[in-house]
């Protein structure tokens, strides 16, 4: 006797963002991560290599080596990072935070104008961190960029408005950050929307944490929020950024170097960057902002499995 | 997520029933708007009482075109002559709704099939040739009559919404708690279950404080598995009901600003 099988019938889906001068796509899936029986994952999720606007002094050596004669200079580290594959580069700001450098939003600006013209695959350019600096640099920054499409962040619910507005008037994306809850994250996507910006221009940062250090909390945001997008909820709806790098390497598991017990670093720390990367792919991630190229290498291995149709 | 279908477009509202008569698209695309806005996911079309049943099927027609015209949801199509349910459903962009069948043999043998060829929901009502049944069990074994037979004419459940029949509770009150446990129970008849839905304003029917009366007992009801209801979508308290019981539910997620949103969709 033939079995009838029952498949999930979702009503609604992720919007699809448009990102950099070539208007890359993202989102816009129908269904559960990788189940192409239920409904269309019409692209996969994309990856994205650091880039730090000054040289990294948390950097593990592991880390520093495959971009080691770059690290001072950000254009050449977004150029290696596109060299090694990946398909977006995130910059980070953080000459601009008050502890460090405390740059200006003229100083950084420039930066992410450089790097932005010496590639052609889309930039996110992440503030340094402190809400109130952020609020002041990425409205400039923003404008400095226009035309590029670019993906700016983190706003959050003490800056979002000057964030917003900067971004609405010279067509960029923002990621929203909230802190691994899905009512404040909705709330703020609904306050980001309700400044006009479409909602299609927003992804979610749920701020997720690495293997072994909290990896559920993010998950089960994740899965929430992708069900409530499937029946309707469009609040939600939105791609999901995912800051797998900064967590992953913050484990002592990566970046100790002496654990002889755990194994050569070499192979651990790739897994817990990969490992951190592929659960939330699975949990409905779309953008991975990872660190070393051989993680990235990994993942996509992974992506192209899952990749595979199933449908039937 | 619970869906709201507006009630005003009915020829038995005097303002449409003027605009029908002087065929003034107006006051429809207003009411069409109006109702959006407050939050509908269906706009309810009735004409009313009219001369025959041709007139009926292009008034019909006429009403569903000039409310898909004004604003971008489908309708739900609510007459008893098949001519102009047809008529209406021919002219219709997207899935529409016929309201409705009842457990008769010879309307589900009309109404499914039409249900099936147009890939639209359908409102089925338990009740029969018999009339209304007071108990939960005689309505659930309506429920099962209109389940199998849409079923064997291939309607998916979740586009069958069972009604229970909501009557006034000022003349008969015995009824109401019998249509909670009913929309319990529809819940367990199939898997998928079948969507279920009332015309709510019927529970205050003549009775003093009707806004009190419907949104209390569209709380209790949305409770017991009610996913939709033909009903005021300009009574904002009432709106405001749906929405919050849809948040204790857990049937969305809670954000600071669910009211508003609840009227976004």
């Amino acid at each position: 006797m033939a079995v009838n099988v029952i498949k999930e019938r979702w009503t609604s889906k992720v919007a699809e963002m448009k990102l950099g001068p070539n208007e890359i796509k993202i989102g816009g899936e129908s269904t559960l991560p990788f189940l192409h029986f239920e409904g269309e994952m019409p692209h996969r999720p994309v990856t994205a290599l650091e880039v730090i606007d000054m040289e990294p002094e948390d950097y593990p050596d592991m880390l520093k080596e495959p971009f080691a004669s770059v690290l001072n200079d950000p254009v050449a580290w977004a150029k290696k990072v596109v060299e090694y594959g990946a398909d977006m580069v995130a910059l980070r700001l953080m000459s601009a935070h008050p502890d460090w450098k405390n740059a200006s939003a003229d100083e950084v600006a420039a930066t992410a104008r450089a790097v932005a013209d010496a590639i052609d695959v889309p930039l996110i350019v992440i503030g340094c961190g402190v809400e109130e600096k952020d609020g002041e640099i990425l409205p400039v920054v923003a404008e400095k960029l226009e035309g590029k499409k670019c993906l700016i962040g983190c706003v959050t619910q003490a800056n979002y408005k000057s964030v917003t507005a900067a971004a609405n008037g010279y067509g960029h994306c923002v990621i929203a950050s909230t802190p691994l809850d899905i009512n404040l994250c909705k709330q703020l996507n609904i306050l980001i929307n309700e400044m006009g910006l479409p909602l299609d221009r927003v992804a979610f940062d749920p701020l997720v944490g690495a293997l072994g250090y909290g990896i559920e909390y993010a998950y089960s945001i994740m899965e929430r929020a992708r069900t409530g997008a499937l029946t309707g909820d469009k609040t939600l709806a939105t791609p999901v950024v995912c800051f797998v790098g900064q967590e992953a390497w913050k484990a002592k598991e990566a970046k100790d170097p002496d654990a002889a017990e755990w194994g050569p670093q070499g192979d651990r720390a790739i897994l817990w960057e990969t490992t951190t990367a592929t659960t939330f792919a699975i949990a409905g991630g779309t953008i991975f902002i990872m660190r070393h190229p051989e993680s990235i290498k990994r993942f996509n291995a992974f992506i192209d499995e899952a990749m595979k149709s199933n449908a039937y | 997520m619970f869906e709201i279908i507006g009630e005003r477009i009915n020829g038995l509202f005097v303002d449409i029933r003027e605009a029908i008569k002087n065929k003034d698209p107006k006051p429809i695309r207003d009411w069409a708007v109006r109702q959006a806005n407050a939050g509908s996911y269906w706009l309810d079309i009735n004409t009313g009482p009219v001369a025959s049943k041709e007139e009926q099927a292009e008034i019909m027609a006429w009403l569903v075109k000039t409310a898909q015209e004004a604003v971008d949801l489908p309708c739900c199509i609510d007459t008893t002559n098949w001519l102009a349910m047809e008529e209406g459903l021919k002219v219709h962009k997207g899935k529409g709704m016929i309201n409705s069948t009842t457990a008769e043999q010879a309307k589900m043998d009309a109404l499914f099939p039409m249900a099936a060829k147009y890939g639209a929901a359908i409102v089925a009502l338990t009740m029969n040739e018999k009339g209304v049944p007071k108990s939960a069990d005689d309505r659930i074994a309506l429920a099962m009559e209109l389940v199998a037979n849409a079923d064997a004419y291939g309607i998916p459940m979740p586009d069958l919404y069972i009604d229970p029949l909501v009557l006034p509770v000022n003349v008969a009150q015995e009824h109401s708690p019998e249509v909670l446990e009913a929309l319990r129970q529809v819940k367990l008849l199939a898997n998928p279950a079948p969507k279920t839905t009332c015309g709510l304003s019927n529970i205050s029917q003549k009775a003093p404080d009707r806004p009190l009366i419907n949104r209390t007992y569209l709380a209790m009801a949305m409770v017991c598995g009610l996913d939709s209801a033909v009903m005021d979508a300009e009574d904002a308290p009432l709106v405001d009901t749906a929405a919050t019981a849809s948040i204790l539910l857990n049937q969305s997620i809670y954000c600071d600003s669910y009211v508003k949103i609840f009227r976004q969709r």
